[in-house]
């Protein structure tokens, strides 16, 4: 199992958040919210003052960072970013594509779900496709 | 491809052919024991593709009752309660801890959460460590929105290790059935052709071998004869000799007149020519 990324295993991990103001508002009250020394959050409200560099910006150093195991990113934010949602392929830190509440959720865009929904199909029509 | 080309460059010998046995043999145990692993990995998989079903399902609802009690705790507490709460941010209270599992060699990421009470924010639960948001008013609709939060956190955290072990699973098992493939559809025909070639050229071989040793007991047959034609000339030769000095006539009478006897004895018996030299040595003598 040479190509296989290795999974570390580590007592405590955040859970990063890229959404909008409420979403990330309700989840930070949760307790998820993290800010370090540096003053770096693992956090991003994403508004209508927020450029698409910002956020993939957000998206690669979240998904860089060694101290988290999920990224929770909405739905529609995810959209704006698709390409390198789609890209990326690494088990941990999950990415996670939550419905927010301005947008409906839509399962056809979500990259995980749409492939489940594939597998699940063809599995009712030929189970012996594997 | 055809059958001859695709087999092993080796030294057709019984050594290579014992060689080839055992290959074929931990090739074909490998082969099981890897499309047992790709079962096991199936299994595991739609298990977790039909959990995940659920869990998305989930989600929409816990994350919509979510999104209600935060607007609840708005009207309530004033639009401020998110500046409030958005400021206080410290350290994560809500943590996640991730610990592998194993199913038939493949690790498994799964993720647990837990409220760390060491690092409480100000916005972190109650129980942690008194929060101060919503102090003045709508104290209760905060709480319930939090708790409200707390449980999507749960079945996001629950989907994200479906999640992450669906994507690890698939990767396997794609990994597991191209091995599966390669041995029975490669390594295994290879090993195959190589035993029959090298049983093909063994026996060709063994033909080989009889044929030179008929060869060679045809050609010392042919080489004793030959010595035994000479012996009787030799014989023959002699005993004219013999005649002639006994006589007293020259060797070539003595020859004609041997030959003339002969034909009359073998015209009387008919008897095989070995014997006949006897018969011819016993009349010579009695005369």
């Amino acid at each position: 199992m040479a190509g296989r990324p290795s999974i570390p295993t580590n007592s405590s991990a955040l859970i990063a958040i890229i959404a909008d103001e409420d979403t990330v508002t309700g989840f930070l009250l949760a307790g998820v919210g993290n800010v370090d020394i540096r003053k770096k959050t693992n956090y991003l409200i994403v508004d209508n003052k927020t450029t698409v560099k910002q956020i993939e910006d957000a998206f690669k150093e979240f998904t860089a960072r060694e101290d988290i195991a999920i990224v929770l990113i909405s739905q529609y934010v995810a959209n704006m970013i698709r390409f390198l949602v789609d890209s990326y392929n690494k088990p941990v830190p999950a990415i996670l594509e939550i419905p927010s509440k301005d947008h409906p959720y839509d399962p056809a865009h979500d990259s995980v779900l749409s492939r489940v929904k594939y597998l699940f199909s063809s599995e009712s029509v030929a189970s012996d496709r594997r | 491809m055809s059958g001859q080309t695709q087999r092993l460059n080796v030294v057709p010998t019984v050594t290579m052919l014992g060689v080839m046995k055992a290959r074929l043999i931990g090739a074909t145990r490998g082969h099981a024991l890897l499309k047992k692993k790709s079962d096991a990995l199936t299994v595991q998989f739609r298990a977790i593709l039909k959990k995940i079903v659920e869990a998305k399902t989930s989600m929409g609802d816990a994350m919509r009752n979510s999104s209600f009690s935060l607007a609840e705790a708005k009207y309530v507490a004033g639009d401020g309660v998110r500046h409030v709460v958005l400021q206080s941010v410290r350290s994560a209270s809500l943590r996640v801890r991730s610990h592998q599992e194993n199913v038939a060699g493949v690790k498994l990421p799964k993720f647990t959460h837990f409220v760390d009470p060491a690092a409480g924010s100000a916005a972190g639960p109650s129980n942690a460590s008194p929060s101060l948001t919503g102090l003045a008013r709508g104290g209760q609709q905060v709480a319930a929105c939090r708790a409200a939060h707390v449980k999507a956190i749960e079945v996001l955290v629950e989907l994200a290790s479906l999640q992450t072990s669906f994507l690890t699973l698939d990767e396997a098992i794609k990994t597991t059935n191209r091995r599966v493939n390669a041995l029975e559809n490669v390594v295994k025909p290879r090993l195959e052709n190589t035993i029959s070639y090298i049983k093909g050229e063994l026996d060709e071989l063994e033909r080989e071998d009889f044929f030179r040793l008929k060869k060679i007991q045809g050609y010392k047959k042919r080489e004793i004869e030959r010595q035994m034609i000479a012996a009787k000339q030799f014989a023959e030769e002699q005993l004219a000799e013999e005649v002639a000095l006994k006589r007293g006539i020259s060797v070539g009478a003595a020859t004609n007149m041997l030959v003339a006897v002969v034909e009359t004895i073998s015209c009387d018996a008919g008897a095989p020519e070995s014997h006949l030299f006897i018969e011819w040595r016993r009349f010579c003598f009695r005369q």
